[in-house]
């Protein structure tokens, strides 16, 4: 099934609903095994038992950036390829992503305690993720700003690709910023490299995260579908007169 | 009482609709905060030093730079014709609409204020007292906020304008809520004599501000 | 009831709009206010309704509420139609009526009589410009005040609705109240004119 079929909403309804149970099978599955290896995996020799917040936290900042990538290809669809679902598939992602920054600010914040004494350090990884979350904040603000999707659709799309070119640039003046500030800070959350006891249940638990995003998505556009639906009916209703009751 | 409930309850729930921008404010509040530490450098105790500062400052801008349409919207679509018409006082639907204003742009500061305490190294106690004045003090930026907004709609002109007119008259505010945190986040002055001045100067502004924005109003008619 | 206005002047921004304008309306008479654009017929009614500060003259309506002030019992129509388009179209009506205090009870019969009983849960943002208007008629019917000030009301209504809106205007003068409407074309219902401007 190629993309162009799948642009007649009602296909992907279609789809969506045949392929949505699948979907939440496979997460659950994941997941509960991710959440297992997680649970038993050996503690760290320095950081002990708190080195398994990991396992969360990871996934969650790899989703952070990973759902504005998809969130830019959408936006792409917009302005370029002027896909039916792209917006569809841009808004519906923004709140998920939005989801995603802040659990990985605050199981980076809980990781942060143990080791740095306090909830937040002006670290320039984490300071990075919240401005991310700033951005996706100010993007939801935007569709909410405006009533009419297809009007939003185009501002958000363009304000998803410039975030796109400025998050390597914010990245790269939050690192300069904070060395030149913080030359004696202690961190140590890139740590060593890690050990096979970590790395297998981390990338089950980058699976499972991934498809639980896949499957909010596709459960999130369909209900922007629906919801667009219902207000060009209620719109179809309002111009129509009354008939005689 | 039916008619004010009646307009509180209007405006706050435009406010929440689409297009309304009620959390719009709160986002300004958390950009501004997280602004801060880039400007002075991540030094914690610095922030924490600053912190009671820039969280008023940030709050101070947000709850001024939202008030812009409060009455500009019902300007626009008539609504202010028939308030000015109706048996409720100017006076009143001011202070109505100022408390529906200050529901969906002043309480949301101050339920954020805890998380941005954290990201500026502030205390429990700290954060407490921060909240508290701004639970004290954000009821007076709204009253005297509208005083400008009324002008705004006077003048039709809103945005930079309402903000060099109001920014002025809410300095009392500035201080004594700033002052009030500091004293309790580090002393050695009392906590009690500032915030007493900031409750005073909020009951104050309940009092002139209404009365000052319907007179405003009333001059504005055209 | 009677309204009379006496040796009314207008001034906007310093330009004279009229003056020595007269006119008396009993109960169950209307007004229909006409002249060419820029004559003042909007400001007349706005003036009316306490919404532009008077030039001089008086305004006085005997036999009304005493308790209460002339635009307190007026109804005011203008362009902008007071709806937030966010709300639904019940929602909006039901503000005005609490907050203008009518009735409980008018404001289905008030949207079934203007026709938007049926859409009464969209927002009033789907709305038409007709439909827009017939809900500005709606609030007339849901809040009581004896004096209507209507600004080009059937403007943006179709044929049907600007009859529906005759006999809505006929209503109200039949219980006794007062209507001035300013308009370009014939209101449907018999009326006094009231000429003011400069007839070209």
């Amino acid at each position: 099934m190629t993309l162009i079929e799948l642009a007649n909403p009602s296909r992907f309804l279609a789809l969506a609903s045949r392929v949505l149970p699948w979907l939440v099978a496979a997460t659950v599955i994941v997941l509960a095994i991710g959440l297992y290896q997680s649970a038993t995996a050996p503690d760290d020799y320095q950081q002990g038992a708190t080195v398994k917040i990991m396992f969360i936290h990871v996934p969650n900042a790899w989703l952070s950036m990973f759902v504005w990538a998809v969130m830019s290809v959408s936006a792409l669809g917009t302005l370029v390829w002027r896909h039916p679902l792209a917006d569809v598939a841009q808004k519906a992602a923004a709140p998920i992503g939005a989801a995603f920054t802040f659990l990985a600010l605050v199981t980076g914040s809980l990781w942060g305690r143990p080791m740095w004494g306090t909830y937040w350090e002006w670290d320039a990884r984490l300071t990075s993720v919240l401005i991310l979350f700033l951005m996706y904040l100010g993007l939801m603000a935007l569709w909410r700003a405006v009533d009419d999707p297809s009007r939003a659709a185009r501002a958000a799309a363009v304000l998803t690709l410039v975030g796109a070119i400025n998050i390597p640039i914010i990245k790269f003046s939050v690192d300069w910023w904070n060395t030149l500030h913080q030359g004696e800070s202690v961190f140590r959350m890139g740590g060593p490299t890690l050990d096979r006891a970590f790395l297998i249940p981390l990338m089950v638990m980058a699976v499972g995260f991934t498809l639980l995003f896949v499957t909010l998505h596709i459960a999130a556009m369909r209900n922007e579908i629906l919801r667009r639906r219902i207000r060009s009916l209620q719109m179809l209703q309002a111009g129509k007169p009354r008939t005689a009751a | 009482m039916t008619a004010l409930a009646a307009l509180i309850r209007r405006d706050v729930r435009v406010a929440l609709r689409v297009g309304g921008g009620a959390l719009i404010g709160v986002l300004f509040f958390l950009t501004v905060v997280v602004l801060m530490p880039f400007a002075v450098g991540p030094d914690l105790a610095l922030l924490k030093k600053l912190g009671p500062a820039i969280l008023w400052l940030g709050a101070l801008l947000a709850s001024l730079l939202t008030l812009d349409r409060l009455f500009m919207a019902d300007l626009e679509d008539g609504s202010l014709d028939l308030i000015l018409m109706s048996r409720t006082p100017l006076e009143l639907a001011c202070v109505a609409k100022a408390l529906a204003h200050w529901l969906v742009a002043g309480l949301p500061l101050i339920v954020a204020t805890p998380a941005l305490g954290l990201l500026l190294n502030l205390d429990g106690a700290a954060t407490g007292a921060v909240a508290l004045t701004l639970l004290a003090g954000t009821p007076a930026l709204t009253f005297t906020g509208m005083i400008g907004a009324a002008l705004a709609v006077t003048l039709r002109r809103g945005g930079l304008l309402l903000a060099v007119l109001v920014l002025p008259l809410s300095i009392p505010v500035l201080i004594f809520g700033v002052a009030a945190s500091q004293a309790a986040a580090t002393g050695p002055l009392s906590f009690g004599t500032p915030f007493s001045i900031l409750c005073a100067l909020s009951l104050a502004s309940l009092v002139i501000g209404p009365f000052a924005a319907a007179a405003s109003l009333r001059q504005g008619l055209d | 009831m009677k309204l009379s206005a006496r040796d009314l002047r207008c001034v906007r921004g310093g330009r004279e709009v009229f003056s020595g304008l007269d006119f008396t309306a009993t109960a169950g008479e209307a007004v229909a206010v006409i002249g060419p654009n820029g004559a003042g017929k909007t400001s007349l009614l706005r003036l009316i309704a306490g919404l532009l500060a008077s030039g001089g003259g008086s305004i006085a309506l005997e036999g009304g509420n005493d308790e209460l002030t002339l635009p307190e019992q007026a109804h005011y129509l203008g362009h902008r139609d007071a709806m937030k388009p966010a709300l639904s179209v019940g929602d909006n009506l039901a503000f005005w009526r609490d907050f203008l205090g009518g009735e409980a009870s008018d404001m289905e019969a008030a949207l079934t009589t203007v026709g938007l009983d049926h859409i009464a849960h969209l927002p009033a943002a789907f709305l038409s410009a007709g439909q827009r208007r017939r809900l500005s008629m709606a609030r007339l019917l849901a809040v009581k005040r004896p004096i209507w000030l209507l600004d080009e009301p059937t403007s943006a209504l179709d044929t049907a609705g600007q009859d529906a809106f005759a006999s809505l205007m006929a209503g109200h003068l039949a219980d006794g109240g007062i209507l001035l409407a300013a308009t370009h074309s014939p209101i449907g219902i018999p009326a006094q004119e009231l000429r003011i401007g400069t007839i070209a």
